[in-house]
């Protein structure tokens, strides 16, 4: 998996917890919740479905590592493809 | 022996959204529940064909949708509901009545403030700062010390009929204490009353459990109605099993109980809280549901939703020495909300008022009979007096009664004294000495539908999701 497909997968998700956000223009390397409405339930939300749909285990000392798009793709990257 | 991950005691509020966000990732999720009906404090049921809310007047916490940090919206998010499906129609209008004053409010709270300077021209200075307390507490802190609300309001309103006028509705829509709440409790209520709003499902309270308890299939969980736990087995601090009312036993890795804090800690096998906390709450309810041949509009009754009246010279939210208090009460008509789908046919008035738990209970069953129609009456001619004059006859126009007490709620819900605000103190984290039971609902701090809701989510994404 490259990065902008692991930045695809964190945007789909975000797509479905938070349907009524704006998704096409989110900057990647700004903040997540600097530029959407999301609160620390969101974040919980995004560890779990990545859990659930991926497989893939964020502990929760790691979730600063979601800060934003770019972030998220540097970290969670490895994990996606460590699991092929 | 079945073995889930969670078991949840309650098919309430707080037990489906929490059973929802469970199952959602994965839990193996089952929802026990005494009752045959689901809904717990908010359920339904139906007489005569008729169908009845037991005691929805409106949901509390009613913003638009762009407000994403406001309770309802996070909640849809947190269960993936779709606000459409809600079917939400937005209160016409309500109003707080006193004998000497008159305050009308809606979802605009410009309107408030503007009936506030005209009732209280030299108090609308101070109700603004109100605000801006009430807008700078964090209520997102689990734990916050007790502060007497009622000093926080005296520091900013100095006359005890506006300061009576405030409290009066967010007593009635979830105080579990007596004359004073916690200002964190009031800054919850306000907010849901005041800078939010009132609203309604066209067909009440039905239409969102059906909603919940599909969105709970939908995710794979589990639920057994008829089916209460009798009791909960405890070794070293650990909940071991649970004993169903059957004898059945079942195994759970976590438990979350809806069922309250003294009625949970009754259910386990050892006593884990003593006797200061123990004690059920002190307020308990009437309520007398009337039902007219024609809408309420035919009445001549205005745009009033709900109307929180008092007649007394004070306002008093206590328990009262009689059985019922016929000083003050809030009087709903679920015709005048907003709806788009339909109108009512049928006119219905709903009148709450305090109640004496111990006085209802100790009546044998003959005697209840003719106390409850004894009071039905009482209740009615003091509600009566807040509403519009009419020339038709009330009594003449009513097709249906039905009336609830104290001894009905704790009949159906098993909460002790019928006390549907729960204890006095609420117990935040949810956290209990058994390691793996928590509370959730009621006595975990949140009240309401949207509040219950919440608080569901919070205790399960805080104590069986991670």
């Amino acid at each position: 998996m490259s990065k902008d497909e692991c930045k695809q997968v964190v945007l789909d998700i975000i797509a479905e917890i938070a349907p009524d956000e704006e998704l096409s223009d989110v900057k990647p390397d700004v903040a997540l919740r600097e530029q959407l409405d999301l609160d620390s339930m969101d974040f919980l939300d995004i560890v779990m479905e990545l859990r659930k749909k991926h497989g893939i285990e964020v502990p929760e000392s790691e979730y600063g590592e979601l800060v934003s798009l770019d972030s998220c793709a540097e970290y969670l990257t490895p994990k996606f493809n460590a699991l092929v | 022996m079945d073995k889930y991950d969670v078991a949840i005691i309650g098919a309430g509020m707080s037990g489906i959204a929490a059973g929802i966000r469970l199952a959602h990732f994965g839990k193996k999720v089952c929802i026990f529940e005494r009752h045959y009906a689901p809904g717990g404090l908010n359920s339904f049921y139906a007489l005569d064909g008729r169908k009845y809310d037991v005691g929805l007047h409106a949901m509390t916490n009613f913003v638009k949708p762009g407000i994403k940090a406001a309770p309802l919206n996070r909640i849809l998010r947190q269960l993936r509901i779709r606000r459409e499906d809600l079917n939400l129609s937005e209160q016409k209008r309500s109003r707080i009545a006193f004998r000497e004053a008159d305050l009308k409010f809606s979802n605009d709270f410009e309107l408030l403030l503007s009936e506030i300077d005209r009732e209280f021209p030299d108090q609308v200075d101070g109700f603004r700062e109100l605000v801006e307390d009430v807008k700078s507490f964090d209520d997102s802190r689990i734990d916050y010390p007790y502060e007497s609300a009622r000093k926080r309001v005296q520091a900013r309103i100095a006359n005890s009929l506006l300061e009576d006028m405030i409290f009066c509705p967010l007593m009635y829509y979830g105080s579990s204490t007596e004359e004073d709440m916690d200002f964190g409790q009031f800054v919850v209520m306000f907010k849901s009353i005041f800078l939010e709003g009132f609203a309604r499902p066209f067909d009440g309270i039905r239409g969102i459990i059906k909603l919940l308890l599909k969105r709970y299939r939908e995710v794979g969980g589990i639920r057994r109605m008829n089916t209460g736990i009798a009791k909960i087995e405890v070794v070293d601090g650990r909940a071991e099993k649970l004993i169903l009312d059957s004898g059945e036993e079942v195994e759970a890795n976590v438990i979350l109980s809806s069922a309250g804090l003294p009625e949970t800690n009754a259910l386990c096998s050892e006593d884990w809280l003593g006797d200061s906390d123990a004690q059920p709450g002190t307020l308990s309810f009437t309520e007398t549901i009337s039902t007219f041949g024609k809408p309420m509009k035919d009445f001549g009754w205005g745009e009033d939703a709900i109307v929180f009246f008092n007649g007394a010279e004070r306002f008093h939210y206590r328990c009262p020495e009689n059985a019922v208090d016929l000083e003050s009460g809030v009087i709903c008509v679920p015709d005048n909300f907003d709806y788009t789908e339909s109108e009512f046919s049928e006119g219905i008035v709903r009148v709450t008022c305090l109640a004496n738990y111990d006085l209802w209970k100790s009546y044998p069953e003959f005697k209840y009979r003719e106390e409850k129609e004894a009071w039905r009456q009482r209740i009615w001619k003091s509600a009566k007096s807040f509403m519009p004059e009419t020339s038709l006859d009330y009594s003449k126009e009513r097709i249906a009664f039905d009336m609830f007490t104290p001894t009905t709620v704790e009949r159906y819900t098993w909460r002790k004294r019928g006390a549907i605000y729960g204890s006095a103190k609420k117990h935040r984290t949810g956290v209990t000495p058994i390691s793996n039971l928590f509370l959730c609902g009621t006595d975990q701090g949140f009240l309401g539908i949207v509040g219950s809701m919440l608080s569901g989510i919070a205790m399960a994404n805080a104590h069986a999701l991670r």
